[in-house]
């Protein structure tokens, strides 16, 4: 029998080389004349382990990691093929702590599967949430969408089923899904894992979502960063087409869903859902006032359901198990699981799925294992570009939606970014304002104008000129940017500055203060 | 990138009839004629818009709106180095200047005769890996000043 080993060709895995470790296991595999079947998986997370493979054994799937292709001669001698041992082994995948200590939900198959093989798809469980959603009707299952808890994983955290239910009860002639994966926010990527690593769970929620709620043609934007998402999920939805999960009758039910990949051309603000919707019309992507919800009028003005992909892809979960088991994970309207993503100056950076409610010092200490670096957690930003900076005393602050809000930050798509003690949070603040300027799309004023006000202010206070009153003109102009501005670009901006301000207050003391605190 | 031609209006044209029937055709379009020239020629401006039936001065608003669509041809490789906070906290802005005082490129300027543009963007979905970055599409994570050199080197040889 033919040894079976697994490489990940996840973006990250090849960011560091998994290409290269493939062709030299298939090259030493061949020189010995050993029979060797290399299968390309998504990757489970665990990207300091990267590239990570594994060898399918009597005991379960070992795992080796991180590998180098100058190791692959080494690891044939250690006996890799049957688990031998290597100072490379991990032991079972399953068992690695940073594995098993998880909630796997939504990313149970990732890593595990090949990710364009709808057979591996369905012998992992994959299909039955829409078989399910077949069985019981729309009606029933927006029920159970509703039911779940469910809330948007895009960042807002608006109940997923309200979304469905609206569209569903519109009469209208042409109805869309539209999944948003501009996953724009930096610390994230559990939007690009699961398309390169399971799309077809994917593709599964999107037709849930679409046959519940009447839509016939569903759209995925992702983002140009990610042009190896695009090309997975891509061959993916031809895949599925070919399978019968998408086309004219889905999985046979008689009725029609298709799908169709686009490309954004890296704007940011892309990631909001109306200015999604222009860009996919064709559009600068300028934000539209709403109302009209894209529930009531969205693309090319017909009703759209628009989701994050981890929205989606919890759909399927759902369905399978039941709204009451989804929400038995988590806590008070925090409902079912969310996959972390640990990033930044981190020893352990990774996808971590659990349920809501995890310390964010279980997150960045447990999992992360603490900085890369081995200096002192001084802040971490959770949210992304537009969430709050916490200092390493507010680290028991649990991960969930209300949570964070009292402890005036936010969720958002659930990345976690750890910076060391090195970290200058007046230059973090003027980043934001920076990247709030670059990325606004010009329709408001208080962005628009605001946030270029607030790079010449923090400029000024690093410069240690009238270090007071700048302070309090940086304050003032954040209350006007958050009551002021049309969307969260300009609206949440002030978030990650108010946060350094409050928490950081030393790093704003101006030059000369701060070289005497020294 | 191999792939890239110099730009030619014809071929131009054809690209765009390809896809001009497509509902909301304006970026599919964009995004092909970046991959075949490398950037999107003023001379496209009129095309696009007499296929798609709008303004020129629509058909630039959307060109001009887009980070992606560059407006100036490039002949060497395309580095895209990401300069959000994960990678920030693992020190891209190191590397911003280290390429600016060792190899006397200038992030977001022209490659003029370097053989590499080097260009910002922000989270490229590798922040467990940063600094990262994208290499004609190619993704690297981990980079640090030895690789960067290396990059560097490499794209200079490519140009003589
Ligand atoms: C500036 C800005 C950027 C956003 N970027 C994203 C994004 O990249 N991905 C995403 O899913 N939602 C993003 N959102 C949220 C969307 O507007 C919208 O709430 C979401 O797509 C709805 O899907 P959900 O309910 O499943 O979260 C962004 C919002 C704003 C204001
Ligand atoms: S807040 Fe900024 S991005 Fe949002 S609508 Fe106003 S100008 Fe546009
Ligand atoms: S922040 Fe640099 S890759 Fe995400």
């Amino acid at each position: 029998m033919s040894a079976r080993v697994f490489v990940p060709a996840d973006s990250s895995a090849l960011s560091v080389g998994a290409d290269a470790v493939a062709g030299a296991i298939l090259d030493e595999a061949r020189r010995r004349g050993v029979d060797t079947t290399i299968v390309r998986t998504g990757s489970r997370g665990l990207f300091w382990l990267e590239p990570l493979i594994e060898v399918e054994t009597a005991a379960g799937r070992i795992g080796y990691g991180p590998v180098a292709p100058d190791e692959v001669a080494r690891l044939f001698e250690a006996g890799f093929l049957t688990g031998g041992s290597h100072p490379k082994a991990l032991g079972r995948v399953e068992d690695i702590p940073y594995l098993a200590r998880q909630q796997r939900l939504i990313f149970a198959r990732c890593g595990l599967t090949d990710p364009l093989s709808i057979d591996d798809y369905r012998r992992h469980g994959g299909l039955r949430g829409l078989e399910y959603a077949l069985r019981l009707g729309p009606k029933a299952t927006i029920e159970e969408i509703l039911a779940s808890g469910l809330r948007g994983r895009g960042g807002a955290g608006f109940p997923t089923g309200v979304k469905w239910r609206t569209t569903a009860g519109i009469e209208a002639e042409q109805k869309y899904v539209v999944c948003n994966a501009d996953e724009g926010d930096s610390g994230t990527f559990a939007d690009r894992m699961l398309m390169e690593g399971d799309p077809f769970l994917l593709i599964e929620g999107m037709a849930i979502a679409a046959l519940s709620v009447g839509a016939t043609k569903g759209y995925v934007y992702i983002r140009s960063e990610y042009p190896h998402a695009f090309a997975v999920f891509s061959r993916a939805i031809g895949r599925a087409r070919a399978a019968g999960l998408l086309g004219p009758s889905v999985l046979g039910s008689g009725r029609a869903f298709d799908l169709e990949p686009r490309l954004g051309a890296g704007a940011y603000i892309c990631g909001e859902e109306t200015s999604l919707l222009e860009s996919l019309e064709g559009k600068r992507g300028q934000i539209r006032v709403k109302p009209p919800l894209p529930a009531i009028a969205g693309l090319f003005g017909k009703p759209t359901v628009v989701n994050n992909v981890l929205s989606f892809a919890s759909a399927p979960w759902i369905l399978e198990h039941g709204a009451k088991a989804y929400a038995d994970y988590g806590v008070g309207r925090s409902l079912g699981s969310q996959p972390f993503q640990l990033a930044g100056n981190v020893r352990h950076g990774g996808l971590v799925e659990l349920a809501f409610g995890a310390s964010l010092r279980d997150l960045v200490e447990g999992f992360g294992g603490g900085t890369r670096t081995g200096r002192p957690i001084r802040a971490v930003q959770v949210g992304g570009p537009l969430g709050a900076y916490f200092p390493a005393s507010l680290l028991d602050t649990p991960l969930d939606y209300e949570s964070m809000a009292a402890a005036r930050g936010m969720l958002g798509h659930g990345g976690i970014v750890v910076f060391d003690d090195s970290v200058d949070m007046a230059r973090q603040a003027r980043f934001a304002f920076e990247f709030c300027a670059k990325e606004s799309c010009g329709k408001c004023t208080p962005c628009r104008i605001g946030s270029t006000r607030g790079v010449e202010t923090v400029d000024k206070i690093i410069a240690g000129r009238d270090r007071e009153r700048n302070v309090q003109l940086l304050r003032d102009l954040c209350e006007v940017m958050t009551d002021g501005s049309l969307c969260a670009l300009g609206g949440l901006t002030p978030l990650p500055v108010v946060s350094a301000l409050d928490h950081f207050s030393e790093d704003f003391a101006g030059a000369p203060a701060r070289v005497a605190a020294e | 990138m191999s792939g890239r031609t110099a730009f030619d209006v014809d071929l131009a044209r054809t690209l765009i009839d390809r896809k001009r029937t497509l509902p909301g055709a304006t970026l599919p379009i964009l995004h092909d004629l970046l991959e075949q020239f490398g950037y999107i020629d003023d001379d496209a401006i009129p095309l696009i818009a007499d296929a798609l039936n709008i303004s020129r001065a629509e058909a630039l608003g959307v060109v001009s709106f887009y980070h992606d669509f560059r407006r100036s041809p490039v002949d060497g490789r395309v580095l895209k180095l990401c300069r959000a906070e994960s990678c920030q906290a693992m020190g891209c802005e190191d590397l911003v200047s280290h390429l600016a005082v060792r190899h006397g490129v200038t992030v977001d300027g022209l490659d003029e005769g370097s053989g590499i543009r080097v260009e910002s963007v922000y989270c490229l979905g590798n922040c467990a890996l940063s600094p990262a970055a994208l290499l004609d599409g190619e993704p690297i994570g981990r980079l640090d000043r030895d690789r960067l050199d290396a990059l560097v080197a490499g794209a200079q040889r490519k140009m003589q």
